[in-house]
């Protein structure tokens, strides 16, 4: 059989995600936010909750969020996505509230904001796109940097008498009561990204069945910021960020 | 016992190059243009050996860009 | 129907006016001399009345961003909070003006500036007045002069912010904030359906997508000439709120000799001040700006024109005075101001030796 036979409508098996628009990402090559852009917009979709959500973009990289998937959003100021989506979700409990927060975002500049929102425990899914550094303004340090790294601001690695430790801000939101699911994933290969999907999935249901807060780590790449190609980023993030940060649910309440 | 057979079309103009779809293929069906760019200047990816396409959409889940469509039969 | 009296403080009543309008939440930190309000709310629990949503947030900029977020879903939403607070509310501030977002932020104010003291102050005129955050923005701003005011300008506030897809302010001063007086609260309304939202705020992100695109509730816009077309439409709708909404109330300004210009609390201690001159054959009348955006430019221009001097008092050390030289717009015209910092409130006779001094020329 010929390959022109195959591409057929009945045999699709995978297609771009119908909620995600046709605008061109302004995303770098092989950043990790496209496939996590993705993954919202076919669990939206497949949850059926297009016209029942509503997604709170951050400031940094993916303040452009809500240009590509086509639902109702809120762009919040740097840092107070989960404050914007606290409100949302209870002025409006029945819907789906999501906030998609990158590294500095959620755990720098927001971290008040994450914590308390998270530990009053909202009914909200926060996915955090933890890449390790600022991509948005050049490369700055993150919170989640690694010690030894080099960005823009830690030119000769980040040292942790002067700039402190790397943060897994994820470890300490799983220890707050008000949290029911707390993961972290990655994005890097077919298979890890079949799990993230799992994951968000898991943290839209408890957002629409209000069990909790649910937080989604999302081990990123920045191939630009890294100063490496994509899949040299991937390659260090499985070899470096994994150690500080492993793979995998941090707490489930919700079975 | 049925095999899988599969293709890929990919968007070409959407298509950044980066390079992680021909990493993902398990079977190196694609490979980035090497002699041709798309209209923003990117080597974007292309299928090189169709045959060898089974259909696994490992290409597609990994691409940032959404640029990828897979198709599968059983044969 | 007569209307029932009640006694109660002003930060009370603004608690209570909230729940009778029909507001849907409420998102505040206590600072005082305003905490009331969330105490009042949370001892109403009009979430089991009306459905009001009320929460005491981490902190004031978690307040105000979690008015943003609901506001963004057309629900009429509000914070309250005193002056450092107000400060640290200001990044959210610029962006429900600059994402043309409804709102009412009520600022108690006390002396500043820093931490200062929780004693009554007006010394953040400036702040509300001219924006208070970053960019090119007002906000309506109202200052009311009684626990009556306090009451009847939840709704007028929520009434402007909606009519014109812009946050209002209520700037009290601690006074106002305080002291307890008669009220006749507002009769109840009930809080909007989701069906009156989508008709009344089509740009909402409400979540309800279906029938409509999705819609976005953003402040970014990266390019400039866009950036531009935006901050255009917000000063024509500037420019429609300063023809349309001007707000005060005048007393004896048509046989004035000597205006006195004052708002808020301080504008009832003129008041006495005014009735001890005329008592001794001095005609002074009073201008009290309700709003100090838009200010009444034209009502002080015209009022100046028969007097022989204006005296300008404030809880702050000059700061309306600006406006007055500018509505006013004479250089020959004596401008004076008297105020007290820090927390403290004059007595009717301290105006009345500020009122002397403006006579006697010095």
């Amino acid at each position: 059989m010929e390959t022109k036979d195959i591409i057929t409508p009945e045999n699709k098996v995978y297609s771009a995600p119908r909620l995600l628009n046709d605008s061109t990402m302004h995303y770098c090559p092989g950043c990790s936010h496209g496939v996590v852009h993705k993954l919202v917009a076919e669990v939206i979709d497949e949850m059926g909750l297009e016209h029942n959500a509503i997604g709170i973009a951050p400031v940094g990289c993916a303040v452009f969020a809500y240009k590509y998937i086509d639902v109702d959003w809120i762009e919040a100021a740097h840092g107070r996505a989960p404050a914007l989506a606290t409100a949302a979700k209870r002025l409006n409990p029945d819907r789906l509230v999501f906030t998609y927060q990158g590294d500095g975002d959620f755990a720098a500049i927001g971290t008040a904001e994450s914590i308390h929102a998270a530990n009053r425990g909202e009914n909200i899914a926060i996915i955090f796109i933890n890449n390790g550094i600022y991509g948005m303004t050049g490369g700055q340090m993150a919170p989640t940097t690694l010690e030894g790294v080099k960005t823009a601001t830690t030119p000769y690695g980040r040292n942790v008498e002067l700039n402190g430790y790397p943060l897994d801000i994820s470890r300490l939101m799983a220890q707050l009561d008000g949290t029911c699911y707390v993961t972290r994933q990655s994005v890097h290969k077919p298979a890890a990204v079949r799990q993230a999907k799992k994951a968000i999935r898991k943290a839209f249901e408890n957002s629409i069945n209000r069990r909790g807060c649910s937080v989604v780590e999302i081990l990123g790449t920045c191939s630009s910021g890294w100063k490496m190609t994509p899949h040299q980023a991937n390659l260090w993030m499985e070899e470096h960020m994994k150690e500080k940060y492993p793979i995998g649910d941090l707490k489930n309440n919700v079975e | 016992m049925p095999k899988p057979k599969g293709a890929v079309t990919i968007n070409k103009e959407r298509c950044k190059g980066c390079d992680l779809c021909v990493v993902a293929c398990p079977t190196d069906c694609l490979q980035l243009q090497k002699n041709d760019v798309n209209n923003r200047g990117y080597h974007y990816a292309s299928v090189i050996a169709p045959d060898n396409c089974i259909g696994c959409a490992s290409c597609a889940l990994v691409c940032p860009d959404a640029c990828i469509e897979v198709y599968k039969i059983m044969i | 129907m007569s209307k029932e009296v009640r006694l109660m403080k002003g930060n009370e009543a603004i608690a209570h006016a909230a729940i009778l309008y029909g507001v849907d939440g409420y998102f505040g930190y206590p600072i005082t001399p305003q905490s009331e309000v969330l105490e009042t709310l949370e001892a109403e629990m009009p979430w089991n009345t009306t459905g009001m949503v009320v929460l005491q947030a981490e902190s004031e900029v978690a307040s105000i961003n979690m008015v943003y977020g609901g506001a963004a879903t057309g629900k009429a939403v509000m914070t309250s909070s005193s002056s450092p607070g107000i400060s640290l509310m200001q990044e959210g501030i610029s962006y429900l003006a600059a994402s043309e977002l409804p709102a009412l932020i009520v600022n108690v104010m006390r002396g500043g500036p820093g931490l200062g003291t929780i004693h009554p102050s007006q010394s953040d005129y400036f702040q509300a007045t001219r924006g208070g955050g970053h960019g090119d923005y007002h906000l309506i701003v109202l200052a009311p002069a009684s626990v009556q005011e306090m009451a009847d300008f939840v709704a007028l506030g929520f009434d402007l912010a909606f009519k014109y897809r812009t946050p209002s302010m209520i700037l009290a001063d601690g006074v106002v904030g305080q002291m307890m007086e008669k009220v006749v609260l507002p009769e109840p309304r009930p809080r909007r359906t989701e069906q009156q939202i989508a008709e009344q705020c089509p740009w909402a992100a409400t979540g309800h997508s279906a029938g409509r695109k999705p819609n976005v509730v953003t402040s970014l816009e990266l390019d400039s000439a866009l950036m531009e077309k935006n901050n255009e439409r917000f000063q024509e709708t500037y420019r429609l709120i300063e023809r349309n909404e001007v707000r005060y109330e005048a007393y004896h300004t048509d046989d004035a000799e000597y205006l006195i210009v004052a708002f808020g609390s301080i504008a009832r201690i003129c008041l006495k001040a005014i009735e001890d001159a005329r008592e001794k054959g001095v005609k002074v009348g009073l201008i009290r700006p309700i709003t100090l955006w838009p200010f009444p430019y034209d009502a002080i221009r015209e009022a100046s024109k028969h007097v022989k001097g204006i005296l300008v008092v404030e809880l702050n050390a000059g700061q309306m005075i600006e406006d007055v030289r500018l509505a006013v717009a004479d250089p020959n015209m004596k401008i004076r101001h008297f105020g007290r910092m820090g927390g403290i409130v004059p007595n009717p006779s301290e105006i009345t030796t500020a009122l002397n001094l403006i006579m006697t020329n010095e």
